[in-house]
């Protein structure tokens, strides 16, 4: 018999914590394939966040550090400047990445920091149970907004991609987004070319946002979930390239 | 060379491969110096946007088996104290200088030895050690860094090297040797372990993690007495002190770093007048130099604490003490330095109550 889907040797073979609808399982699998893909699993070294996706050490087989929250960024320069023949990327959620550790990616993608960023943008934060993050789309219902976000008090989403698609040292930026077959086939290919642009020396930044779904502090099914993505989010969120094209 | 430079060359002397900084006054010529030293060695230095960010980049180059560093002045010391939390959960070495200046708050530029508490007792959050080293010379600072960075090898911890203002600025005439000199490095033929641990890409070997978070029921518990297992191992074997003058002396004047040197001023200026004192001058401040102050405790005998504080090394000759003979303490806090006649001053007042109660009562008090 021909096989033809396997899981890529990358990706462990064993179940996640995550819950039922998560978009992580996705976004680690997307990695995986392209770093197997790319022949470069000898040399990656990944960065997990503060958040759901913090035992991602545990889902993708290559050598990994968990750091504190907002930081990876700061822990990948570290990392990148001392072993420029390592391959470094860093895996981070919208808390992570954009409330509490907006200093370090703005610093790393202004210093053209040679790394590759994963954001995972699912509008909220996951693991605390399900507060407001910084993007959060206006009258989203959280733990923290409970009568949904109110912009004169919380503020707007913030559209961290947006912000460093300016900065000269950001030299890849693009937001796909995992709500379906389509878009994740998009998504895979962002990926892979953040990660190639690093392998091949381009001097910068890539990063590519992922719009996830988190059906539970949604509250919603897993279906109606990518379908929010698809009809909520990305009228805040809009998909596509935002800093050089492939 | 200023012992902000001096620090630096022994650091590159050392080994180091990466030093990440942040301006902060008065450790300003360290990263001046390494801006320009690194990039001659073909190491990496880099000026980063803050010192949370320093410490983290630290993280970064110590998990790939880097020996790196970070220098910085008391507020700066303050923002990395999460880094240093997360560097001794996930057992990486790494190097901190911090060049004290006066506090709280945004204080002033002016030496202190103010930091004594947050260096020695961890200083971030969690149930964790960092080896300090208290040098008290430009010498003995430049000597502290290749030690500094063999103990955060040997032992994968931090090593905070607690200097201030005037180490940092004062100019005195050096010798920069490779290893590290004899006083300092206190057990020989130190063997490093291997760095097997080290993130360096999984070829022909399992995937390596470093992390600090332990989830199972037991594990933390189990990681913290494994760390506390370590702590006693270096309490045993690493600790540093010199003392002069003990045998007879009536009053120990403890001191460390710059506040002992003008103490040993002091003390000699005393014995010319005749007064019996000595001095214990603690080079580990943790591990601190617990036994030498206890056994000198034995004898009856005054315990004059100095500081350039309002007292915080003074609460551990108190435990070292151990209500045997009385401690007393003379400091000053905010920038100020204590004078060599103030210091003075107080002995002789010490000498005076000796005197009295040698009089007044036979019984040791």
């Amino acid at each position: 018999m021909k096989t033809v889907f396997a899981r890529t040797p990358t990706l462990k073979d064993c179940p996640t914590h995550y819950c039922p609808g998560c978009g992580h399982g996705i976004a680690h699998r997307l990695i995986a394939e392209v770093i197997d893909e790319l022949g470069i699993h000898d040399r990656t070294i990944g960065i997990a966040p503060v958040g759901c996706a913090v035992l991602a050490y545990n889902y993708l087989d290559v050598d990994m550090i968990e750091v504190a929250h907002g930081r990876a960024p700061a822990v990948a320069t570290g990392m990148k400047r001392t072993n420029p023949d390592n391959i470094i990327f860093s895996y981070q959620g919208d808390g992570d990445l954009a409330a509490i550790g907006t200093g370090e990616i703005i610093h790393a993608a202004h210093r053209g920091e040679q790394i590759t960023v994963i954001f995972i943008n699912n509008a909220v934060f996951g693991m605390t149970g399900g507060q407001m993050a910084p993007t959060t789309v206006l009258g989203q219902v959280t733990a923290t907004t409970q009568k949904g976000r109110d912009a004169v008090n919380e503020g707007y989403p913030l559209q961290i991609s947006e912000l460093l698609a300016v900065l000269p040292g950001a030299i890849y930026v693009e937001r796909c987004s995992l709500n379906n077959p389509t878009q994740i086939h998009k998504a895979k290919k962002a990926v892979k070319h953040a990660f190639e642009l690093q392998v091949d020396g381009a001097q910068g930044l890539s990063l590519v946002e992922l719009l996830s779904p988190c059906p539970t502090y949604w509250r919603m099914t897993p279906a109606k979930a990518m379908e929010w993505i698809e009809k909520e989010m990305t009228k805040v969120f809009p998909l596509g390239c935002l800093k050089g094209e492939k | 060379m200023c012992g902000n430079e001096a620090l630096g060359e022994a650091a590159i002397i050392a080994g180091c491969d990466a030093y990440f900084g942040y301006p902060i006054t008065p450790q300003n010529e360290v990263t001046a110096y390494m801006s320009r030293r690194m990039p001659e060695e073909d190491r990496v230095f880099l000026q980063c946007e803050s010192e949370l960010a320093a410490i983290n980049m630290v993280f970064g180059a110590s998990a790939t088996g880097k020996r790196a560093m970070t220098s910085s002045s008391s507020p700066g010391i303050s923002l990395m104290q999460e880094g240093i939390s997360y560097l001794s959960g996930a057992e990486l070495p790494a190097v901190v200088v911090n060049v004290m200046r006066g506090g709280p708050g945004l204080g002033n530029i002016a030496p202190s030895q103010g930091d004594y508490f947050q260096s020695t007792r961890g200083g971030g959050h969690g149930d964790y050690r960092t080896i300090v080293l208290g040098p008290s010379g430009v010498q003995e600072l430049a000597d502290c860094m290749p030690l500094a960075f063999d103990l955060a090898d040997q032992y994968r911890m931090t090593v905070v090297v607690l200097a201030d203002g005037i180490l940092g600025q004062m100019m005195e005439p050096i010798v920069l040797e490779k290893k590290p000199a004899r006083r300092m490095a206190g057990k020989q033929g130190r063997k490093l372990p291997p760095k097997d641990w080290a993130l360096t890409g999984a070829k022909d070997r399992p995937q390596n993690i470093v992390r600090s978070l332990w989830l199972r029921e037991g594990a933390l518990e189990e990681l913290n007495y494994k760390l506390q297992a370590k702590y006693e191992q270096v309490q045993r074997n690493e600790v540093l002190c010199e003392q002069y003058a003990i045998d007879d002396a009536e009053i120990v004047v403890v001191a460390y770093g710059v506040a002992a040197r003008i103490v040993r001023g002091a003390v000699s200026k005393a014995r010319q007048e005749g007064v019996k004192v000595g001095w214990i001058r603690p080079i580990t401040l943790w591990p601190f130099p617990k036994e030498y102050i206890s056994k000198a405790a034995e004898q009856w005998r005054i315990f004059l604490t100095v500081e350039m504080s309002l007292g915080q090394m003074v609460e551990d000759v108190e435990l070292a003490v151990a209500g045997k003979a009385p401690v007393v303490f003379y400091g000053r806090p905010g920038g100020g330095v204590p004078t060599v006649d103030e210091i003075l001053d107080k002995i002789k007042q010490l000498t005076i109550r000796n005197k009295t109660q040698d009089t007044g009562q036979k019984t040791k008090v």
